[in-house]
């Protein structure tokens, strides 16, 4: 693969005897998309909270831009230090804070930029994101879509290098679930950023999708395009993905 | 027996040596935050502001009841003159650090505990890690440096209080002579006193707001149950070995300073 901004090369991660990834191998390109498909429980989210550094590696090796990771996450001292965000699951805004203010926060707490600069940005963002007349609202009182949204601009603000998605539509509606994986594509092209994405709506997810990697078995058992889904299968991706749907709709593409 | 003996004892040694370090870390880590006043302003406000009218009322009430005990106990030797040196010592030495401690961890170190374990399974905290934002220094260092010095004001505000409460029962209410009783708590406290009362608010201060933050912080490492029964046991250990650590702590200082 050519540009291979984000390299895993054996990771390991065990809870007690479960050993959730066993020797996980991964290729990620710069500006590109790698969507993290497998079932629910296998480790997906596991694998990256190991690339944030929220969990410690059992084993193994994560290179950033050919450098150990550790050299590149944000806050290290160094100038060409990469920057990584982080879009949870279940959003993990603060209750406490308003929309502006949660997606204020990483450039209060960890930018030099002044207040101004950081009011325009968020601004600018939530705008970009159409949540202008929400900004002072507290997340109980935004729909589960705008606090995705919220969460997804406070991911985005910093400018990061790499971003992380895990499953960034759950409990979406399809119409939210597909406006969200347009703007991850839109935001993606704008900016630049490389994203790993964790996800379980096949097929939507690969329409935004460069490369699809199977997680089974603690291992990376598929890594290809989508459009290599169907020819590359063996018989258990087959079986996942038929069960997750994907068989019935591209048969009904075709 | 004295094998699980020496297991529990080992346990707390380890326990209380984790909670020192994460302490010690968040205090450091909120010396690398920015805004670093206005989260001091926020926690003081948390924890001295929020906790003033509880630790006002109970200082009362403290010192009304003492007024009554006191002046009972001392009239069997004729010595109810001596009302104002009784309340106001017990109060400043014992009673006002003690008790405003456990007030403050019920009111506050509950909530700290139950916050920090809702925001850990929130994943709140994790997320300014990924913002990279030292989420100790973050969250738990502003609590630690309030506690420091809110404790010895409430402390004080409760001693005060206190002895206001004896005076309406010595004086208005049992008609011991008002002036004898000031003069006996002017006479009788010392600078040695107030200093051994706000020594023991301090290091309550510390040590309950350190239990409770490292219990909520680590709720998903420590409570024995996920989600909302995880967060419900971590406040409830940490407002339980808060007291007992105030009590024994209180023995130790006091045994020093006597």
């Amino acid at each position: 693969m050519d540009d291979v901004f984000l390299k895993i090369r054996g990771l390991k991660k065990h809870f007690g005897d479960n050993k959730v990834l066993d020797g996980v191998n991964l290729d990620v390109a710069r500006s590109s998309v790698t969507t993290i498909i497998g079932k629910s429980g296998i480790g997906k989210s596991v694998l990256l909270k190991c690339i944030a550094n929220l969990l410690t590696l059992d084993g193994g090796d994560i290179e950033l831009d050919g450098q150990p990771i550790e050299h590149s996450r944000r806050g290290s001292k160094g100038s060409d230090a990469v920057t990584f965000s982080y879009m949870f699951q279940n959003n993990a805004l603060f209750d406490s804070m308003t929309a502006a203010e949660n997606v204020a926060l990483p450039l209060l707490e960890a930018s030099k930029l002044n207040k101004s600069e950081i009011r325009e940005r968020v601004d600018a963002m939530l705008a970009h994101l159409g949540l202008s007349e929400s900004s002072q609202r507290y997340p109980g009182e935004l729909s589960g879509g705008m606090r995705k949204r919220v969460a997804l601009a406070r991911a985005l603000i910093t400018n990061p290098q790499v971003v992380l998605f895990d499953e960034p539509t759950t409990g979406l509606d399809p119409e939210r679930k597909f406006s969200v994986f347009e703007m991850i594509a839109d935001y993606r092209q704008r900016f630049g950023f490389t994203a790993l994405l964790v996800s379980h709506d096949i097929p939507e997810v690969f329409e935004i999708s460069d490369r699809v990697a199977w997680l089974d078995e603690g291992i990376i058992k598929f890594f290809g395009k989508p459009s290599e889904l169907d020819a590359d299968a063996e018989s258990a991706l087959s079986g996942f993905l038929s069960k997750a749907n994907y068989g019935r709709s591209q048969g009904s593409k075709k | 027996m004295i094998r699980t003996f020496g297991r529990s004892a080992l346990t707390v040694v380890h326990e209380l040596g984790e909670i020192t370090i994460f302490g010690a870390g968040a205090v450091r880590g909120f010396f690398n935050q920015r805004h670093r006043a206005a989260k001091l302003i926020l926690a003081t406000h948390e924890i001295g502001v929020r906790c003033l009218p509880i630790v006002a009322i109970v200082g009362l009430f403290t010192g009304l009841v003492m007024g009554l005990q006191l002046y009972y106990t001392l009239v069997k030797f004729g010595g109810e003159s001596a009302l104002g040196t009784a309340v106001a010592l017990s109060l400043i030495r014992e009673l006002g650090p003690v008790l405003t401690a456990l007030m403050v961890v019920g009111q506050a170190g509950s909530a700290m505990a139950s916050e920090l374990g809702i925001q850990r399974n929130d994943e709140q905290i994790d997320a300014l890690q990924t913002m990279s934002i030292d989420p100790r220094g973050y969250l738990v260092g502003p609590r630690l440096l309030a506690a420091l010095f809110c404790f010895p004001m409430l402390t004080a505000v409760f001693d005060l209080i206190g002895i206001f409460g004896g005076y309406v029962t010595g004086s208005l209410l049992l008609h011991v002579d008002g002036g004898v009783y000031w003069h006996r708590v002017f006479e009788s406290v010392s600078w040695a006193d107030v200093l051994g009362g706000f020594v023991k608010a301090v290091v309550f201060g510390v040590v309950t707001m350190a239990i409770c933050t490292y219990r909520g912080f680590n709720t998903h490492r420590k409570a024995s149950f996920p989600g909302v029964r995880g967060v419900s046991e971590s406040a409830t250990r940490a407002v339980v070995w808060s007291s007992v650590m105030v009590l024994a702590t209180d023995y130790l200082i006091t045994s020093f300073l006597l």
